[in-house]
């Protein structure tokens, strides 16, 4: 299978902090792949280097057959931790800036899923609850047909059955031909959507495997080998 | 459907599990056309390819067989739902049997108490 992501010798530094040593990992294409670990282990730094919002300070890293830039941003659909919009914009006001941004983003696939979730268009940003405008985000976010996402904390604020609406949202619009990238530590919620999970702690990938090798192998699932691993 | 998932197997042998339960109890019967791997992943919740792991296991063990161009149907042959009856009959039995023997129940209590407590 082709590989959408690659990093080699992936290395960051924070001034005298290192926050990512040395990783090396491909992601393929097809697959939905959880990239876990405890807070501070690199997760967001490793995602906002493949989006190119950081830059590396060593090492390669490769989405597609491109390096990082501005063709990568054309296939890469990225969710931050945090939503950016303005307060002052309308919803309507997002789903246009997405679509003069992005050439892959489907307007329509936008409206029927805020529509679902009862979001009018003419709401305010300011006027929405935190959760709410996580799932304005991610509508926009994954409305896009892009060839890679990277999510990162995609259920940080939201109530458990917006949870599942997410994951919903997640598996109805990604295919095939993409891969997708979801950083959390709500490991319970996301385990059976995953295909394979990289455990990442102080900077080091720890483990890269499928969760039916891990359940198979160990016997238990993904959430309770993190427990193990992490303990503190 | 209803799915659930426990956490100490891999998701795509308990799909298989409950798929199979569906055939057992007529729930699927024979010749029934099955949803798309995309629409039954949805409704469950799962990853695609793990859906569509257990959907190939279960073609392969012949319980569920695919046409080219219309989908993916559960097999036309009456005696699997049969076998899978008796199949989950036994693994609740070994169970139960199982159980009641670390209680310190003789063969006839336990007869007692399927006789008392069966309504």
């Amino acid at each position: 299978m082709k590989n959408i992501l690659e990093c080699h010798n992936l290395t960051k530094k924070y001034g005298q902090k290192t926050a990512l040593d040395n990783i090396s990992l491909s992601i393929e294409t097809g697959k939905i792949t959880g990239l876990l670990g405890p807070n501070g282990s690199g997760k967001t730094t490793l995602i906002k280097i493949a989006s190119g919002i950081l830059s590396a300070d060593g090492g390669e890293i490769l989405a597609g057959e491109n390096k990082i830039g501005t063709e990568s941003k054309k296939i890469i659909s990225y969710l931050p931790e945090r939503p950016y919009f303005t307060p002052a914009m309308k919803v309507s006001e997002t789903i246009k800036f997405f679509k003069d941004f992005y050439q892959d983003f489907s307007e329509d696939t936008a409206e029927e899923m805020l529509k679902k979730l009862d979001i009018s268009p003419d709401a305010k940003i300011r006027t929405l609850s935190k959760g709410t405008r996580e799932k304005v985000q991610l509508v926009l976010v994954m409305s896009r047909k892009a060839k890679l996402y990277l999510l990162d904390e995609p259920m940080g604020g939201v109530d458990p059955a917006a949870r599942d609406f997410i994951l919903k949202t997640i598996l109805k619009n990604y295919n095939e031909n993409a891969g997708i990238i979801i950083s959390t530590h709500l490991i319970s919620d996301v385990e059976k959507v995953l295909d394979d999970v990289i455990f990442i702690k102080n900077g080091h990938m720890v483990l890269h495997k499928s969760v039916d090798e891990i359940r198979s192998e160990k016997g238990k699932s993904v959430d309770a080998l993190f427990r193990e691993v992490f303990a503190c | 459907m209803d799915w659930k998932f426990n956490n100490d197997s891999p998701i795509y042998q308990q799909i298989m599990e409950q798929i199979k339960a569906m055939i057992a109890t007529g729930i699927l019967k024979a010749g029934d056309k099955l949803p798309s791997v995309r629409e039954l992943a949805i409704e469950a919740e799962v990853n695609p390819n793990t859906m569509q792991k257990a959907l190939s296991e279960l073609e392969r063990e012949g319980l569920l067989c695919s046409k080219r161009t219309s989908g993916r149907f559960v097999s036309d042959n009456p005696a699997n739902a049969n076998n899978l009856q008796e199949e989950m009959m036994m693994d609740c039995v070994k169970t139960f049997i199982e159980n009641m023997k670390k209680l310190g129940y003789s063969l006839n209590d336990c007869l007692r108490f399927i006789e008392k407590y069966w309504d």
